[in-house]
């Protein structure tokens, strides 16, 4: 079994992505963070879990706070260099699917 | 289900798997890399040469706007209905060296099943480029798409 957190199945949730946009532009807390969602806040700090184990987020004490800021390096490496390969397999792949699709629905008539 | 397509690519490795599951059973799913008609339709490309065999080989390239742009060629090292394919995969007139290629196609269900492709490359800056590739494919054909568009304003 494969442990380590999946990078691209972290951003594929539109709550994480939501997270990640949101601390584009400053640090915040984890509360700071959840009162933006309607989603209970332990769900909040699940999504805050897998965004820091796959190192999308890092986490900084100041004080008493722990605040969640974005590690634009990895999330850079994640935009940039595979996902454009992955999507283009991905549509390369739904195509594969659809045509096979059609095909078999002509070939059962 | 889980529709999306894996790319797992290890720092510093000079190898990359690709995973999909597809709504398809593992007949089907083996038939689009099979019968060239199908493969076209998918890939987009034509097929110019299909020996589905032990040593056998294949050949095939992309147009657009009557231009070949891409041609891509390889060997096939083995080829086993409903379980794998290794091949060669080159392609022609790039500075990039041909790669391994290991497919295996599992079934799931009756009706699901999985491919995984695991790429062999000759090195990690090569595999790194290949990574790096479809971007600079993407803003091209954007470009060119653009161009044609304005080409018609004229």
């Amino acid at each position: 079994m494969n442990l380590r957190r999946d990078v691209f199945q972290a951003i594929a949730d539109p709550t994480r992505r939501a997270i990640l946009v949101l601390v584009t532009s400053q640090s915040m807390t984890a509360g700071a963070i959840a009162s933006n969602f309607e989603t209970a806040r332990p769900t909040v700090s699940k999504h805050l879990q897998i965004l820091t184990e796959c190192e999308l987020l890092k986490q900084e004490q100041n004080g008493r706070e722990i605040y969640y800021h974005i590690n634009a390096e990895k999330l850079k490496q994640v935009a940039d260099f595979i996902e454009p390969f992955r999507k283009m397999w991905n549509d390369r792949f739904n195509k594969l699917q659809e045509v096979m699709q059609n095909y078999k629905s002509q070939n059962k008539s | 289900m889980e529709q999306q397509t894996k790319v797992h690519a290890e720092d510093g490795k000079q190898e990359l798997v690709i995973t999909r599951e597809f709504d398809l059973p593992l007949e089907l799913l083996f038939k689009a890399y099979d019968e060239p008609e199908l493969f076209e339709q998918w890939m987009g490309t034509k097929v110019l040469k299909m020996e589905n065999k032990k040593h056998g080989s294949y050949a095939f390239e992309t147009s657009y706007n009557g231009n070949v742009v891409f041609r891509a060629n390889g060997t096939i090292h083995e080829f086993i209905p409903n379980q794998k394919i290794i091949r060669t995969f080159e392609m022609e007139n790039t500075a990039f060296p041909v790669q391994l290629e290991f497919l295996e196609f599992e079934k799931l269900t009756d009706e699901t099943s999985r491919l995984t492709i695991h790429i062999v490359f000759r090195s990690v800056e090569f595999r790194n480029q290949l990574l790096q590739m479809p971007f600079a494919q993407g803003i091209n054909m954007a470009h060119n798409q653009l161009q044609e568009i304005a080409g018609k304003l004229k």
